[in-house]
């Protein structure tokens, strides 16, 4: 599903020149449940970045589904390979407070230029998937952050796309949501999804297939 | 671009700003309809001159004798030539573009009817100085080739001078005779001044009848105070003036090179020169008011970068799930202009009914101005500003629209 071949990223400044990716090498296949760990400035989040198609890359390769995903992709075909192949779950949930719960899940639907109806009817179903069918009219601040974080799950998962990137997914939540919202994760990966978890909480890695630990830029070790 | 989301999304930023839209509103508003107002101001200012000039021909020249101020061929300065009616035979045939000749000689004389005799001037006409001048006739006709021709002792009457002699009905008054100078008249018609003025008094009192009748009757000879000659289609008065001129000087012995002797006044010159004050007025009147427009939408633009950086998450958000910049361009575009256009047309609708009003108000309580007379709002000044707004709108959201576009999502989504 995912190939990183000696992938490199550095931010330069003008005094200095950061390199965060010193050479990244790694292999996600398709439905496999994986978490990266790794401590503040490891370069887990612009590893994260990269994968999401959000940020470039210096040099290497990143097939994403067999598709080269270019490191000078222009913002329209980026736009375009994040809406049909990425979703999306932040740790912040990052939804649109005017809008309902219904209307967050059919917002990238609507990227794709599918009518209000099947869009409305779809966002209802991924809604029922995290058992919010009943907040589907409320908005955001009318919810509690283990509903809104499920509303954003549904939201990821409305464009079936290939694989699921979670940055800290349960950054925000106390330890019995966080529980709520991993089953969630758990029986998403069940259906056959890939998904990838990006923590710093050991319980919540260990929930995961596999482990990727990153610092100072490489990939360390992978736990199976 | 026009679709339920969009206008969704314009709707909930404008709720949740009421006042930051309303002030941006105000701005734009205020633009258009001091645009608006003063060009309408400035058409009312320009009617109530050109009102004064009436139905009159423009393109017209009136040409008098003046004492001649060089000595030529033996005569002395100081001679009054007389125009006479070969002159404007002479012209007719010798001038290329010369629409028609109106000519008039005026004498006082009295005119008596039953009991009443007053002293009233009398003016010999061809037929066509009706259409040179600000008149109208009331009653009747006017003179008329065939009187000239046959020289028939007809008259028509100013309205005060028919109101004198035959009472406030002056319609009574033709068919009737007067008597001028001691023979008798046949009254055709009724006439008078389009717009009644303290300079068009005299229109209202005079007498007119056809000149060969005055020549005969009052022994004048061929004499011609005055004739005002037309251009005909296709020429301009102010090309054929010289030529009349220097026609004219040759025929009564003026030293080609004297200022006087032959006079004239351009109509057309005057009437171009007061065209081109209204012209630049209404100029000055679109640089302001586009300037005041400008700072409305520099406003709008000013708000939208407001928005654009208030909605950096957002559209941080938007982009991550697949927001393409083409579309995050086109959303606030149609919000810029959706704003400057509703509250341009407000302005534009404003301006009108005010405009509007003060014309309409005007003419109830019958208010006459020297100075104004029925602004108005032409239509092409509308459609050019309705248009100008949605320029405006597109200009003013362009610069927020691209750094909306450029919104990095991985700095916008930082959790912070």
């Amino acid at each position: 599903m995912i190939a990183l071949r000696d992938i490199r990223k550095a931010y330069a400044t003008e005094f200095t020149r950061l390199e965060v990716l010193k050479g990244i090498d790694l292999t996600i296949e398709d439905g496999e449940y994986v978490s990266i760990m790794g401590s503040s400035g490891s370069g887990k989040s612009t590893l994260l970045n990269i994968l999401g198609i959000l940020d470039d890359y210096d040099s290497g390769t990143y097939h994403l589904d067999g598709t080269l995903i270019s490191k000078n992709l222009s913002q329209k075909e980026a736009a375009y390979y994040r809406n049909r192949f990425i979703g999306f779950v932040f740790q912040s949930f990052n939804l649109l407070n005017f809008k309902t719960a219904q209307e967050n899940v059919a917002l990238p639907l609507y990227y794709q230029k599918i009518s209000r109806k099947e869009r409305a009817d779809l966002a209802m179903h991924h809604l029922e998937q995290v058992g919010l069918a009943d907040w589907a009219t409320h908005f955001p601040n009318q919810m509690s952050g283990g509903q809104q974080q499920r509303v954003a799950i549904a939201r990821a998962l409305a464009t079936s796309p290939k694989v699921i990137l979670a940055d800290e997914p349960t950054g925000a939540l106390d330890s019995k949501t966080s529980h709520e919202v991993m089953e969630i994760f758990d029986r998403v990966n069940n259906e056959g999804r890939t998904l990838i978890i990006v923590t710093h909480e050991m319980d919540i890695a260990h929930r995961t297939k596999r482990i990727i630990h990153i610092k100072d830029g490489i990939i360390i070790n992978q736990d199976e | 671009m026009f679709n339920r989301d969009t206008w969704q999304e314009i709707w909930m930023t404008i709720k949740q700003h009421k006042l930051r839209t309303f002030l941006t509103v105000l701005g734009v508003f205020w633009g258009v309809f001091m645009l608006i107002f003063m060009l309408g101001m400035g058409s009312g200012l320009e009617n109530a001159v050109f009102r004064d000039f009436g139905n009159r021909a423009t393109n017209i020249m009136y040409v008098w004798s003046s004492s001649t101020s060089l000595p030529y061929q033996g005569y002395q300065p100081g001679r009054y030539p007389r125009l006479n009616f070969d002159d404007l035979e002479a012209i007719k045939q010798q001038v290329k573009g010369v629409g028609f000749i109106a000519p008039r000689t005026r004498q006082d004389a009295k005119v008596v009817h039953g009991e009443t005799a007053e002293t009233y001037e009398i003016r010999g006409e061809l037929s066509q100085m009706i259409k040179v001048e600000a008149l109208k006739v009331y009653h009747g006709r006017y003179i008329s080739d065939l009187d000239n021709e046959e020289s028939r002792k007809v008259a028509v009457l100013g309205t005060r001078t028919a109101e004198v002699f035959f009472g406030k009905d002056i319609e009574k008054a033709i068919g009737e005779y007067v008597t001028i100078n001691g023979a008798e008249f046949l009254v055709v018609g009724i006439f008078g001044p389009e717009v009644i003025k303290p300079w068009t008094e005299d229109d209202q009192e005079a007498v007119v009848i056809p000149l060969t009748t005055m020549h005969r009757t009052f022994g004048l000879d061929g004499r011609v105070h005055y004739f005002a000659v037309s251009a005909k289609e296709g020429y301009r008065i102010s090309q054929i003036e010289p030529q009349v001129r220097s026609l004219l000087k040759a025929r009564h012995h003026v030293a080609p090179d004297d200022p006087r002797g032959i006079s004239g006044f351009n109509l057309d010159a005057q009437f171009r020169k007061i065209r081109g004050l209204f012209d630049g007025i209404s100029a000055f009147l679109w640089i302001v008011g586009i300037g005041t427009l400008l700072a409305g939408i520099v406003g709008v633009s000013n708000i939208m970068l407001i928005v654009v950086k208030e909605r950096t998450k957002e559209i941080g958000i938007r982009k991550a799930i697949g927001a393409t910049p083409a579309s995050i361009i086109s959303s606030i575009l149609t919000e810029s202009i959706f704003i400057t256009a509703v509250s341009g047309y407000l302005g534009l609708l404003a301006g009108v009914l005010v405009i509007g009003g003060i014309n309409f108000l005007m003419e109830q309580s019958g208010v006459e101005s020297q100075m104004f007379y029925n602004p108005e709002v032409n239509l092409g000044i509308a459609v050019g500003a309705m248009i100008l707004l949605t320029i405006a709108g597109t200009v003013a959201g362009l610069i927020p629209a691209i750094l909306a576009a450029r919104v990095n999502p991985v700095i916008a989504l930082k959790d912070e």
